[in-house]
């Protein structure tokens, strides 16, 4: 099968300080991979170098099998921050901000077509806020904010997900959402990469888990099997997930009831 | 109107209209960037490029643009580089910006005291036709960038790196801001002046963001709010005899206080009901 992601021996440093070192992954089509790892372990830097928004020290990356400096098909790949931006100075609606997952397709000039609307609706409707399209983003909740940017990258149909901890602090219903968004895309051959503090529901999706401690990738197979107390048979995995939806990055000022 | 029996008082009111709608436009982006005060900035930088205009008999419109343009791009790349210096940085830019322009313009052979008040805090009446078509052409090619290009610098400044990984010219994209913002600093220093220019760009704003949902909505707002109060403050102030462009900011923050009044009222009574509200309210109607 294709490769979609090929990292070989990858360097990265921050001001002359290794963070990754000597990494290398290669993501066939249609696998589902999870990249785990401790705060600070490197797995960000991971993706943010496959993204290209890290610069390389050693190392190549290859997208689609091309060189990422020549990788100009973007469409291809949908990117899931962490968080929502910044700026967030004026207000934006939820349909605005997912439309801007259809620039990579639709250029920088011109009106959004239908295409381009449809498929914001689509995605919409994939992740279950179909019904907020029109919602200030400031007044949903962290895990619906999440569940936006995961929209945005998926209305650009992309080929390649990749995922910056989708689900950390995240309710658990939008981590289930998540899970299911995650499933129908990887059944429609869509390729996930995704960068975790802990799976939760993830977890029985995921082919493949790549650990990567201090830097360096320790284990590249299958999930590894919890320790400790996570190893405990009445351990339900769900600690982090049963607190309750953590605000969004603004405080909303009018969080109302739709429907 | 009378008033609008003297060319100079047309000239007057087709500049600020332009200026109106076109500030507000650009300071949109900027606001979402949260870069509010960079217009301020900006054009403590152009009033060096206004003294220098003036010290080699040039037109200063022309050697304010390329100077504050120069101040914008070099700012967006201490911005870029994201140190924490960048602060420091922009401070020392300005501050040289607006001391440097206070020298040359005393340098410059037939400088008053009144040449700068006039570049500082604007001399409407005084706009000559060859003005108003520098106005124009400028203003329209601002206006026409921010609108077109409006999907593309909504993602840029909402979230750079996503815009960056969508495949999008980011940098260009921000040295287009960068040059713009220094463009329209320089067009308005005839209207409002260079200390008062970034309330233009950022109060409408603010005061459509009081009412509004989305960004297209905001930005709509925004050049309408900046549009009327640039038309009401020129007619006032040639009416009450106030400087124009005082007027003009202080309408637009009447404009501001009033709707986050009453848009406080209104997000409270619609607290209730649960239909979204498709349409904004009228944005004039607080002006009457």
């Amino acid at each position: 099968m294709s490769s979609v992601v090929r990292v070989d021996q990858a360097v990265v440093a921050y001001e002359g300080r290794a963070v990754l070192h000597h990494v290398s992954l290669d993501l066939p089509a249609g696998e589902m991979a999870a990249v785990l790892g401790a705060n600070g372990s490197g797995k960000s830097t991971l993706i943010r170098a496959v993204l290209g928004l890290v610069p390389l020290t050693r190392g190549t990356v290859e997208l689609f099998g091309v060189p990422q400096h020549r990788f100009r098909d973007w469409s291809r790949i949908g990117y899931v921050p962490q968080r929502l931006g910044a700026g967030s100075g004026v207000p934006a609606t939820v349909g605005e901000v997912v439309a801007s997952g259809r620039l990579a397709r639709r250029g920088l000039f011109g009106l959004p077509r239908p295409v381009d609307r449809a498929a914001v609706r689509t995605a919409l409707a994939d992740v279950g806020l179909a019904d907020r399209i029109g919602d200030p983003v400031t007044t949903l909740s962290g895990g619906q904010q999440q569940r936006t940017l995961i929209a945005r990258a998926l209305a650009g149909e992309p080929d390649l997900l990749i995922l910056d901890e989708p689900t950390a602090g995240v309710d658990a219903a939008s981590q289930d959402a998540f899970a299911a968004t995650l499933g129908r895309f990887q059944a429609r051959g869509g390729t996930v990469l995704l960068v975790a503090h802990e799976l939760g529901p993830l977890g029985p999706l995921i082919d493949r888990a790549v650990v990567v401690h201090e830097g360096r990738v320790v284990h590249d197979g299958a999930v590894p099997v919890p320790a400790g107390h996570h190893a405990d048979p009445g351990h339900d995995h769900v600690h982090p997930h049963a607190q309750p939806d953590r605000p969004g990055i603004c405080v909303a000022p009018t969080d109302r009831v739709t429907n | 109107m009378d008033l609008l029996q003297y060319d100079f008082m047309v000239r007057a009111l087709a500049g600020a209209l332009i200026i109106g709608i076109a500030a507000p436009a650009l300071g949109i982006y900027l606001v979402q960037r949260r870069l509010s005060l960079i217009g301020d900035g900006i054009g403590h930088v152009a009033l060096t490029g206004v003294g220098v205009g003036l010290l080699l008999q040039q037109a200063p419109v022309v050697t304010a643009v390329i100077t504050a343009a120069a101040g914008a791009i070099g700012v967006e790349l201490v911005r870029e580089r994201g140190r924490t210096s960048g602060d420091l940085a922009l401070a020392l830019l300005f501050y040289g910006g607006i001391a440097g322009g206070v020298v040359l313009v005393g340098l410059s052979p037939d400088a008053t005291s009144a040449s700068l008040v006039q570049y500082l805090f604007g001399s409407l009446t005084t706009t000559s036709a060859s003005d108003l078509l520098v106005i124009a052409v400028l203003g329209v090619a601002v206006l026409l960038a921010m609108l077109l290009l409006r999907p593309a610098l909504f993602a840029v400044c909402n979230d750079e790196e996503y815009a960056r990984v969508s495949g999008l010219p980011v940098r260009t994209l921000n040295l287009l801001l960068a040059v713009t913002t220094a463009v329209t600093v320089t067009i308005a220093m005839r209207t409002v002046g260079l200390l008062l220019i970034s309330a233009l760009m950022v109060v409408p704003v603010a005061a459509a963001q009081q009412i509004t949902r989305g960004f297209r909505a905001t930005m709509a707002a925004a050049m309408t709010i900046g549009v009327v109060a640039a038309a009401a403050g020129v007619l006032v102030s040639a009416e009450v005899d106030t400087a124009p462009g005082a007027t003009i900011v202080l309408l637009a923050l009447g404009v501001f206080v009033a709707l986050a009044a009453g848009g406080a009222v209104w997000r409270r009574r619609r607290a209730v009901p649960p239909e979204p509200v498709a349409g904004e309210p009228a944005e004039v109607v607080l002006h009457g």
